[in-house]
Parts: C-alpha cells; structure tokens; sequence
C-alpha cells in the first residue's frame, strides 16, 4: 500500500500528523504534508486510512 | 413560482445539550431544503454529514462573504459589507486563498505548537490561580475560559496585555448577534486600527513573534503590506478568543454535569485528547456560520443548487448525523471520533484548530488536576447561554470547590 500526498490541495491542517506523526510531518515553511514513510506496513496501515478519512482537503489518498 | 419554506434560520438553541428539534426532522426528511432567512430572502441547508463535507470541500461554493448574494444570517448584514474591500482569509476563495493560507500556515504546525505548551501550562496555571485566589462561588468564564485564548493569542501576535480588554470589549460586539451591524462593523474597524498600529510598530525592528516573523517573509516575499497583515492579525484574534474560550466554559459544564465522563479523564489523562474530540463534536459551536455561495450549479444529496443560491452547511447537524456516529446525541469522552465537523473541513478548515486542541487539553487536565472538587454553583437550567450569538457559549458560568 502506497500513501499518495496531493501538496497542492493540503490545506496544513495537521490532522495527518496528528493521526500518526510516524508517517506524517509539515513543512516548516508553508505546513504542507510531508510523507515519511510512504509504504507503511502492520499498525501503520490503519492510522494510513484514518488519516485519509480526517484530511479536511481530500488530498491523501491510498494506492493498495 | 415560490415554495414557502417551513422554517427560518438561524434556530437558536433551547437545550445546551442538543441541536432545535428542527435539526432533526430536516435531515431525516429533507436533508437538503430551503429555509427562510432573517432579511426575509432564503437559502439552502445542507444538513448530513457527507454533504456537509462536500459543499465545504468544492470550489463551485465560495467563501467570499462580502459578496451581495452572500447568504445573510443576521437581518440588515448585507448593507454593511463592503465588497471593495481586501478580503480576510477567512473570505478568499482560490486562487488568493491558497497562498495567503500557506503564508502563515508556518506558525500553525503541530511542531510550532508543541513549543508553546510550557507557555500554555504557564497561562492556565496563573488563571487557575486567580480562581482560587477569587471569591467562592467564581466565575469560571472571566477567571479561566476567556483570559486563557486572549492570552495565548496576544502572546503569539505580541500584543500587549494590557490592551486585552480594549480587545475583549470590541470583539464581543462583534461576535454577538443582536449587534446592529454599524455598531459591529465600527467595532471591528477599532480593533483593526489597532492592529494596524501594533504592526507598524514591529516594522523597524520586526521581533520574534508571529507578526515580526510574518514581516519578516512577506518583505522578503515582496508582498509584504500593513493593511493586510493587520487584518489577519485581526482574524487570528478574533477567531481564536471567543471560539476557545466557549469551549472551554460548555466542556467544563458538561464534565461538571456528567461526573462519570469527568472520573475517566481524571482516572487517566490519556483520554483526554479524545475528551476534547467529542466535546467539540457535542456541541459543534459554529453551526449556521459555515455559509457558502454556489457559483456554479452543482447537486448536492440529489438537489441541484444553482449558481446566485446561499448554502448553509450545518455543521452541527452533521456531527450528529447517525450515518457518520453511532448513537451520536450520547457524549461519550471514549469515542474516539476525530472526522467531525467542529473545525469545518475543506481548505477553510480553522487554521488554529491544533492551538485550540492544546489548550483546551492542557485546561481540562490541569482545572481538574489542581480543582478536584470543583462543581457547578447554579443549576444547568439557569445558566446563560449564548442564544444570541453566532458562536455558542455560555456568558458566565458561576462554579465553587
């Protein structure tokens, strides 16, 4: 499962980092999604999906 | 050919507990239908939770609330909007809205945050001092609920203190409904004045707060300008004081009413970030104010709406739909919920949202920490409430320990 990150679309509400900040950062600069683990695996997979689900943006999205 | 329409918004609340009974019937029966407004024009209510999310999330519904065909909530709103006018970030729509947001989005990071929370401990931990030092009963909201955001905020901006109540006076015209729209419009044009001043002073030596630092990038960006920076210092004042602080006065009542929700944060203070979620999906204080403009035609819950047509995107009603939350009119500090509407969602989702989850978690958990035996020293069914407001909250709320 790759997570696919829109950074023209996110908005940097942070809800991703929130939701699991092992798998998501902002930019420090315009607080837009970073990726860190782009192909999460075990536990990391659901907090991939819950995060999907909070973004106000729509702008993750998952590849299975 | 005209339908009339069965009900007028806004609809204040009778019970602090639960959205008008109207919420209800109107999403099971009608989720998308017309309603009659306060100027006697009409607009759409969306009132299920995907719709919501899908009108607040599509860019053929804009944000632009100076525009005439704006929906008005308040009668007499429309003649004082002032369309010429730059519009605050809270009134872009793309392409302005993007970059403006990103432009101080910085200052919003988790991260960012998370290095203000000594602070925070430090502002809450004085307020809660002063409670106690105060007579018994206290008043919660002018000890802890409306101090706490203001100081936060003027700490983030660098605002001084001491002009916190020419700020608290100004803004609460501004916010509250039954203001004649002149008097809140020369209201938020005194609190801008000021702002505008406060920026000018930071211009020769920008220090190391949020309106130096956004001199600072928007010099260097080239687009740097007084008025517009002022404005969204204006924005992020008012929008994080008043919205924070009813938070913080609804979550303590309804802790202090519902002492088995308390006993679970207080057992644990793990649980209370999930506290927070489900608090502000309870009460959902900004409901009607989530409007929009269609400008272009688009079908929404199986009812186009067309371009020229207000939308209302009840807010509240979807964080109580029953499609989206199991059992959804019971609090339940465990639930778990983080896909609530409280904040709105799509690109105007509130910036300072991860400012508000801090300090209101730092304020449960130090209040009932350091307050053990705090308790409501009037009965619910007294209490005032913030009917006549656009935000929800509660006036005072006399508390004793």
């Amino acid at each position: 499962m790759k997570i696919i990150a829109d950074t023209g679309r996110c908005v940097g509400a942070g809800q991703c980092v929130l939701t699991e900040p092992a798998l998501f950062d902002q930019s420090e600069d315009d607080g837009t999604i970073i990726v860190l683990n782009e192909t999460p695996e075990g536990e990391l997979v659901e907090k991939a999906r819950e995060a999907v689900h909070v973004c106000p943006s729509q702008a993750l999205s998952l590849e299975e | 050919m005209t339908t009339a329409e069965k009900h007028e918004f806004p609809m204040a609340r009778t019970c602090p507990f639960a959205p008008p009974p109207a919420y209800e019937e109107i999403r099971e029966g009608e989720p998308v239908s017309r309603v009659r407004l306060p100027d006697g024009g009409w607009a759409w209510v969306v009132s299920r939770h995907e719709d919501v999310r899908t009108v607040l999330n599509d860019r053929r519904f804009s944000a632009d609330r100076q525009h005439p065909d704006f929906p008005a909530l308040v009668e007499g709103e429309a003649a004082s909007r002032r369309p010429d006018e730059e519009r605050m970030l809270i009134a872009m729509d793309a392409p302005e809205h993007g970059p403006a947001r990103k432009a101080v989005l910085g200052e919003f990071t988790v991260r960012r945050l998370e290095a203000l929370r000594p602070r925070i401990q430090e502002i809450v931990d004085g307020q809660v001092d002063a409670l106690l030092a105060g007579p018994r009963p206290g008043d919660l909201v002018d000890s802890l609920s409306l101090p706490v955001p203001s100081l936060v905020i003027c700490e983030m901006l660098g605002v001084p203190y001491a002009d916190h109540e020419f700020f608290q006076e100004h803004t609460v015209k501004v916010i509250k409904q039954s203001t004649p729209p002149e008097v809140r419009w020369a209201a938020a044009k005194a609190v801008q004045g000021y702002m505008a001043d406060l920026v000018a002073e930071k211009e020769e030596n920008p220090p190391d707060d949020l309106l130096g630092r956004q001199i600072v990038k928007l010099r260097a960006d080239g687009t740097y300008r007084r008025t517009s920076l002022a404005g969204m210092g204006f924005l992020l004042l008012v929008a994080g004081h008043e919205t924070t602080a009813n938070m913080i006065s609804l979550s303590t009542m309804a802790f202090l009413h519902n002492p088995e929700q308390l006993a679970m944060i207080k057992a644990d203070p793990g649980n209370t970030l999930n506290a927070v979620e489900e608090m502000l999906r309870y009460f959902t204080i900004i409901d009607v104010a989530t409007a929009r403009l269609c400008v272009e035609d688009m079908e929404v819950g199986g009812q186009l709406i067309r371009a020229g047509e207000g939308v209302l995107a009840l807010g509240y009603s979807a964080n109580r739909d029953p499609r989206a939350f199991e059992n959804p009119d019971e609090l339940d500090i465990e639930r778990g919920a983080r896909h609530h509407v409280a904040f709105g969602f799509g690109p105007h989702q509130c910036l300072g949202q991860n400012l508000a989850r801090m300090e209101l978690q730092i304020v449960f958990d130090t209040l009932f920490g350091r307050v053990p035996t705090l308790e409501l020293a009037m009965d619910v069914d007294e209490l005032p409430f913030k009917d006549d407001a656009n935000i929800y909250g509660l006036y005072q709320l006399p508390v004793t320990w």
